[in-house]
């Protein structure tokens, strides 16, 4: 075997360099453009977005560009910035999941359950068996429905435009028995602190099975459409590269650390919920790019249903939520019965519980990496600070990194390769 | 096991530094003076990311449980660290003076807090020294303010445009209800 020698490149003292990153401000940039006509600079600044179609959502980039070079480059956010933050601090425990939902849209299940975990942990409670599994099965289904929604946009972004209408199509079958089971399509506020909302409704098994027979055949598609194509392979393959070192670095998780070769995944590594009772692999990547990424996230679509299978064998009875009357409010048919249930339940959705004093951070794996909860309690019913530590956010800075040198025309190919989901980002 | 039977079990100090115990989770509190020299310190011992860095206002609840030596100050700056190989995490929080609102940045350790630090300045307000970009990131380079204090009453301003007239330009006028005006 033929070792190919690699130039041996300092990644963290390129890193700190800052070579690649535009640090610039608006004023700054726009005095820039001004200049340029008078100056012997070779340079120009490119805006792309907030609105361009291919930056998911409403990220902007400010580009330096060297004739079709990227020298240069800001991910500018907080288009979406809603302080959700702030909002928290206003919301009781109980109404927590219902804004915290709303951070990573194509992956909800995730905030709530990492918000949930946060709370139950400050309140020292244990949820019941099956609302453990129940959790299992709605995020393994949302990891399906997240990464089927990146095949579709990605796809989009690079060209293979029917690809979109396949990624959707199978989304929205997912989503569909989502909101069988929750009432929603998305934010669906089902995981709660103490269990899940309600319990899955009749005919569910029948839903999933249907669902993981269906699917594999259409990843099965997506292989022979995509992953050996070689316009595919030329558009992806060497773009966008990311070594181990600049991963870690920059505080990149998910399918972007996994590309480069470290294997690390919370749900193994850490598990949380009953992710130690099942069998699943990791996958792992090799060269860090732009393929990388993608073959990851669709190996992880096959890997999420081996699981969902082993949560259709082991799936337990019992209560979906905890019966701590502290937490749970009364069953329905109680309160037309009883003065004191609808007393507790009023109390319940009025006040709110109280959560004992103290700090937590809890984190899971969502599909786009680390995904943290890190709540402050003050002994009251509404958390005193609830900060989400969101994988876009932070993943979104590897972006000039790996722009630098590339082609305009590769820049697409890249932002929709880290997947951003700019809710969690802004926040 | 509680919490009491680890804190028993463990030494009141690491790295020199105070440590605590929250919900079975460890907590480090240096100075702001050991807090980059800490963070080195633990990288070199194998927490190689730096996962989170926020900060807590606590300008509304000053009682807190710290331990011995350590002073509660208004603001706290809070950095999660984890060691793959130990399969661990610590949480690093800093005590950070409202007068004097400034902590040392963790960039030259791990570049990937730039942007959670100027999340930091831009909600809270607290500067970042050896940080590359001191600027904003989620609100406009313009907005006047930090809302994620506790002193930053929420949804009591009208929302600011660039150029417009008559919009707030002091805390005073953030906190004042709109039917006052």
């Amino acid at each position: 075997m033929t070792v190919i020698e690699e130039p041996e490149v300092d990644h963290v003292a390129r890193l700190r360099s800052g070579r690649g990153v535009l640090r610039m401000s608006e004023v700054v940039a726009a005095e820039h453009g001004e200049r340029l006509a008078d100056e012997d600079d070779e340079t120009m600044l490119v805006n792309m977005g907030p609105q361009h179609p291919s930056t998911h959502g409403v990220l902007r980039l400010m580009l330096e560009m060297r004739g079709e070079q990227v020298v240069r480059s800001k991910p500018i956010v907080g288009y979406l910035h809603t302080g959700m933050e702030k909002t928290a601090e206003d919301l009781t425990y109980l109404q927590g999941p219902t804004n915290v939902t709303r951070m990573d849209y194509a992956s909800p299940f995730f905030t709530e359950l990492a918000f949930s975990l946060a709370t139950e942990k400050l309140l020292g409670i244990e949820v019941p068996e099956r609302a453990v599994w129940i959790r299992m099965l709605m995020s393994e289904l949302n990891r399906i429905s997240s990464h089927l929604l990146f095949q579709a946009t990605n796809g989009m972004d690079i060209g293979a435009v029917s690809v979109m209408i396949y990624g959707w199509r199978d989304r929205e079958d997912v989503l569909r028995f989502f909101e069988k089971v929750t009432g929603l399509r998305m934010n669906h506020n089902y995981i709660r602190p103490g269990g899940v909302a309600a319990d899955l409704p009749d005919g569910w098994r029948d839903d999933v099975l249907h669902l993981l027979d269906q699917i594999p055949p259409h990843l099965e598609d997506l292989d022979v459409l995509l992953s050996g194509q070689p316009i595919w392979r030329n558009r992806l393959q060497g773009v966008g590269v990311i070594s181990t070192a600049e991963a870690l670095d920059l505080g990149a998780t998910g399918p972007i650390l996994r590309s480069t070769g470290y294997d690390w995944d919370l749900r193994r590594d850490m598990p949380y919920l009953a992710y130690d009772q099942v069998d699943f692999d990791v996958v792992v990547g090799t060269f860090g790019d732009c393929y990388d990424r993608y073959a990851i996230r669709l190996n992880e679509i096959r890997e999420s249903i081996r699981i969902v299978r082993q949560i259709l064998d082991r799936m337990p009875a019992g209560d979906y939520k905890i019966q701590d009357k502290k937490v749970t409010p009364p069953p329905r048919a109680r309160i037309d019965e009883s003065m004191e249930a609808l007393i507790h339940h009023f109390k319940i959705f009025t006040e709110g519980y109280k959560v004992p004093e103290g700090e937590v951070y809890v984190a899971v794996e969502s599909p786009r990496g680390e995904l943290g909860c890190y709540i402050v309690s003050d002994g009251s019913s509404k958390p005193y600070r609830m900060h989400v530590r969101g994988p876009s956010f932070v993943n979104l800075q590897c972006l000039p990194h790996m722009m630098v040198d590339g082609l305009i025309a590769d820049t697409v190919a890249v932002i929709s390769s880290v997947d951003p989901i700019m809710g969690e980002v802004d926040r | 096991m509680s919490d009491g039977d680890v804190a028993a079990a463990e030494p009141e100090s690491a790295y020199g530094v105070p440590i605590s115990w929250s919900r079975d989770q460890q907590i480090l509190h240096p100075s702001r003076e050991q807090y980059l020299d800490l963070v080195a310190a633990l990288k070199d011992d194998g927490f190689v990311m730096c996962v989170d860095v926020t900060a807590v206002d606590y300008l509304a609840a000053p009682e807190r449980s710290l331990p011995n030596g350590v002073v509660a100050e208004r603001f706290e700056v809070v950095a999660n660290l984890i060691s793959h190989r130990d399969r661990r995490r610590v949480r690093v929080r800093v005590q950070v003076p409202a007068d004097d609102p400034t902590c040392s940045s963790l960039w030259p350790l791990h570049a990937g807090v730039e942007a959670l630090e100027r999340e930091v300045f831009d909600l809270f307000g607290i500067t970042f020294d050896g940080h590359p970009d001191m600027t904003r990131i989620l609100l406009p380079e313009d907005w006047e303010g930090h809302p994620l204090r506790k002193d930053y009453a929420i949804g009591r301003i009208p929302v600011q445009f660039k150029g417009a007239e008559g919009r707030a330009t002091s805390m005073g006028q953030m906190g004042s209800s709109p039917s006052a005006r």
